[in-house]
């Protein structure tokens, strides 16, 4: 009996840090901004708020968020998964190149890969044939390069983990690949590819400059209606309504993701040596060729940019690239910081971002990952587990104009701190490193840390060298991660007021909207260059990953 | 040394990961973070500045801010204030930002208020009673005409919204480039148009009201015939600038942009830009600063408007913000003074009306064009 409230203690305690900083930092500026639809002149009036929620248009709108984030979820773990194989059961020359290479999209800015969209999409544009310009799938097209990434990593950790030996048996024992994927592998990974994927359709629902670049206003999405309503009309009563109506959409969708994880959590024998991969065979060839298109989509938008910004006036040339150098520096400067300074501007912030996103992730993680005996206990961790997965799926226009209009009198006026950004992104991040590790915790067998414990190991004792130890290289991928969502982060801090030192998004953003002389090339030359840092950085992650270092 | 015990094989592993910690959490924490650094505190936009006894100024504003530091320090060594500036969003997100913190403000000074939002930040009182002191007499012509916001708001620098075309696309078409919003609609121009949203887009909204000030109650018809030549919506001005425009590499010739675009687009060694602007098309977006009600440093916001009117604040603004400034005094870079033509008589909307129909406007604009 002790034991099992001494278990509960432990959750709470780990769970405090966490529950105290999505409190501030989520719930308190949502619950403000929601208020004030629901409090229009100081007195609770609701039926305001139901009046949208009546609205014909309120209708379309949900049904468009609906199918398109649907669709874009199935597509992109439809292509991830066997991109997800290829890239972390497949042993080839350049494989960590290459995953570092699938992370890009996740951090270009939107505007820049909208516009990098459409000029491979517009009439005059290499894929004008298609007539794909202002259509659904464009936007789908543009959701999935996006959030690619997402399905890779998440499944990928879980991946390279699993104990081949299974498998090997299935086969030996007669089953066929389709049979051994089917019956063997697929379960296993079943709880990443579940998880994944509702961050994929979390973060396509919350998308809103992708759908209004490459829909041509033409689509409305719930997240889209309340940028409009709020940022245009101030419209604060139906942008609640619109904002509640999110947050259940939001919730019905990870209740429905938690009953499919939990109902088939057993536990997965995870590799005791990690296994190296094997080499590609001609079986493999369906999958490699899959991989290789999926390559080239991601590929393609990158490269327009990356020839956009060595064009200039119809010529080649590095004039874009020596405008970013040399920027700042004297009158008539094209941006008003040096490049360099942006950057180290966002590397300090992102180490920030991530430190704070780890360290919440590993301690939410450690929660979730619980399986508790009672009921009542399940309940709550699974609660849990969802609430912080809500950041993602909630509007970054109210939880930005939130943070103003609730962190602003002691103790809590954070409203100008520089500490406002970094936790904002790590919010974003948060859930992105509790999917990475969860899975693998809990794919932990739980009598390993049973048998410790019955041969008088601390609970501490079991954490540092039962679950730990399997966390290490999950941890380091997600920390990469997270360290890449917070280098290319913009919507969520896009409504703060950001103080005067620009990261380097903001700086893309600034130069993008500005009519000047060659504002846009030298956007462009920085998205670039933002897009080699996040290579470089998620090169070397992959490196101190990898089982060659001697680990 | 006692024996290390038996049957913990797994602590290496513990301490690896302990070491992995400390060096993801704690050692770039302490080497190269915002935290590490202590840039809560003012940033360097006062480099130059020997003095400091007056505080700081905190100004807020839209993404399109850029200042010479230069200017900035000049600022500070006359006053002795601190400038903190905290850009963020377009004009309508800023406008917003100050209503929905109305009685706690985040700023003491706010710039960038345009035409089409004035009325919202005097109606909803965010603002202090103050105009700049010792302004240059070419700039009572750019003050708003109510007499609630005249006295709120200082004009600090114009931009013309106008429609551009390539010359060049349509010198090898021989076919005569279009000049006044009646010609976007002429069949011969059909499917030649490209133009940022109104609602989503600060240029595109002002290409709405030209089209009010143009053809008043029946701009609703204009726009329906103008969508039935074709013209083509984005959401943003860069995307139908860099993208759909032809002198960017797209399939439109004719584009919504502003009057100061087309010195952008002189080639390297020519003369001559290879677009222009159309002077009938332009609407007219006079940008605004005004003290926040309730500042907390009233008399450095002060300071600061002063300063934003004077001579090498304005003089600064055309390379910086690639805006006229109000005092047309002050020197223009060459390239402007050659080729970005001010509309002699551009087109305007009273920003009563604007304020009292903006949103009904909007509305009906959305269904036209996404009909």
């Amino acid at each position: 009996m002790s034991r099992r409230s001494r278990s509960g203690l432990a959750v709470v305690a780990l769970a405090a840090l966490p529950l105290l900083v999505l409190g501030v930092f989520f719930v308190l500026p949502v619950a403000g901004m929601v208020g004030r639809g629901f409090f229009p002149a100081g007195a609770f009036d609701p039926v305001g708020v139901l009046e949208v929620l009546g609205r014909d248009r309120t209708r379309r709108v949900l049904w468009f968020t609906l199918w398109s984030s649907a669709a874009a979820t199935a597509a992109t773990v439809l292509l991830g998964v066997p991109v997800t194989f290829v890239l972390h059961r497949l042993r080839f020359p350049g494989r960590r190149l290459v995953r570092a290479f699938v992370v890009l999209p996740f951090v270009l800015p939107t505007v820049v890969v909208g516009v990098a969209f459409r000029t491979l999409l517009a009439p005059s544009g290499p894929l004008g044939a298609l007539g794909l310009d202002g259509t659904p799938v464009a936007i789908i097209a543009a959701m999935v390069f996006f959030n690619l990434a997402v399905v890779v990593r998440t499944v990928g950790s879980l991946w390279e983990g699993l104990d081949r030996r299974r498998e090997d048996a299935a086969a030996a024992l007669g089953a066929s690949p389709v049979q051994v994927l089917r019956t063997v592998t697929l379960p296993a990974l079943l709880p990443a590819v579940v998880s994944a994927a509702s961050v994929v359709f979390l973060f396509c629902a919350a998308s809103f400059g992708v759908v209004l670049t490459l829909g041509g206003l033409r689509y409305a999405t719930i997240e889209t209606e309340i940028y409009l309503l709020t940022t245009q009309f101030l419209d604060l009563r139906a942008a609640s309504a619109l904002s509640v109506l999110q947050l259940v959409v939001v919730s019905g969708l990870l209740y429905v993701a938690q009953r499919t994880r939990y109902g088939r959590g057993e536990a997965v024998d995870r590799a005791a040596a990690r296994s190296q991969g094997r080499a590609a065979t001609w079986r493999d060839t369906p999958v490699l060729v899959l991989t290789g298109g999926v390559l080239a989509l991601v590929a393609a938008p990158l490269a327009t940019l990356v020839v956009r910004s060595l064009r200039v006036g119809g010529d080649w040339s590095l004039r874009s690239y020596r405008d970013l150098a040399d920027a700042g520096v004297g009158p008539g400067a094209t941006v008003q910081v040096p490049v360099t300074e942006a950057l180290a501007n966002s590397w300090r912030v992102a180490v920030d971002a991530t430190a704070l996103a780890v360290l919440l992730g590993v301690l939410v993680s450690l929660v979730v990952a619980r399986r508790p005996g009672g009921r009542l206990e399940r309940r709550g961790v699974a609660l849990l587990d969802a609430l912080f997965m809500l950041p993602l799926g909630v509007s970054a226009v109210t939880l930005g104009f939130g943070f103003l209009v609730t962190l602003d009198r002691p103790p809590l006026d954070l409203r100008s701190s520089a500490l406002l950004v970094p936790v904002a992104q790590a919010l974003v991040a948060l859930p992105l490193v509790v999917r990475t590790l969860a899975p693998v915790l809990r794919s932990l067998d739980p009598r390993q840390g049973q048998a410790a414990a019955s041969l008088g190991a601390s609970p501490l004792r079991v954490l540092l060298t039962v679950e730990l130890p399997a966390l290490w290289r999950p941890l380091l991928a997600a920390a990469g991660f997270a360290f890449a969502v917070s280098l290319g982060e913009f919507g969520a801090t896009a409504f703060l007021a950001r103080p005067e030192r620009p990261t380097l998004p903001v700086l893309i953003y600034s130069l993008v909207s500005r009519p000047g002389e060659h504002g846009f090339d030298t956007a462009i030359a920085a998205s670039v260059l933002l897009a080699l840092v996040t290579v470089s950085v998620m090169a070397v992650v992959e490196r101190l990953r990898s089982p060659s270092m001697g680990a | 040394m006692p024996m290390r015990p038996r049957g913990r094989p797994a602590r290496p592993a513990a301490l690896r990961l302990l070491a992995a910690a400390v060096v993801t959490l704690l050692v770039p924490l302490a080497a190269c973070s915002v935290v590490g650094t202590g840039s809560t505190e003012d940033s360097d936009g006062s480099d130059g500045g020997t003095g400091s006894s007056g505080g700081t100024v905190v100004v807020a504003t839209h993404d399109s801010w850029a200042m010479s530091k230069q200017v900035l320090a000049e600022f500070t060594e006359r006053t002795g204030y601190r400038l903190r500036v905290q850009p963020g969003g377009d004009a309508g997100q800023l406008t917003n930002r100050l209503v929905l913190t109305k009685g706690s403000p985040i700023a003491d000074l706010v710039y960038g208020i345009d035409t089409t939002f004035a009325s919202r930040a005097v109606d909803e009182g965010v603002l202090a009673d103050y105009t700049a002191r010792g302004q240059a007499r070419s700039a009572a012509a750019y003050a708003p005409r109510d007499p609630k916001q005249a006295a709120q708001l200082t004009p600090i620098d114009f931009g013309d919204v106008c429609v551009n075309v390539d010359d060049v696309w349509f010198r090898e078409h021989r076919l005569a480039p279009p000049r006044t919003l009646d010609d976007l609609v002429d069949p011969a121009y059909r499917d030649l148009f490209v133009t940022p949203g109104a609602n989503s887009s600060s240029p595109g909204l002002a290409f709405l009201l030209a089209t009010i000030a143009k053809y008043d109650d029946d701009w609703p018809a204009y726009w329906g015939r103008l969508m039935a030549n074709g013209a083509k919506v984005t959401a943003g001005w860069s995307d139908a600038y860099e993208v759909d425009f032809t002198a960017s590499g797209g399939d439109r010739p004719i584009v919504l942009s502003y009057a100061s675009s087309p010195p952008f687009t002189v080639p390297e060694g020519a003369e001559r830009p290879t677009t222009s602007s159309l002077p009938a098309t332009c609407f007219r977006q006079v940008e605004y600063a005004g003290v926040v009600a309730g500042a907390r440093n009233p008399a450095g916001a002060r300071a600061f408007l002063d300063f934003m009117t004077h001579r090498s604040f304005q003089a600064a603004l055309p390379e910086q913000m690639y805006v006229f400034p109000v005092d047309r005094g002050a020197p223009l870079p060459p390239a402007w003074a050659r080729f970005a033509t001010v509309a002699p008589r551009p087109l305007t909307v009273p920003s009563a009306d604007i304020a009292a129909n903006r949103d009904d406007w909007l509305r009906e604009w959305a269904d036209i064009t996404s009909g």
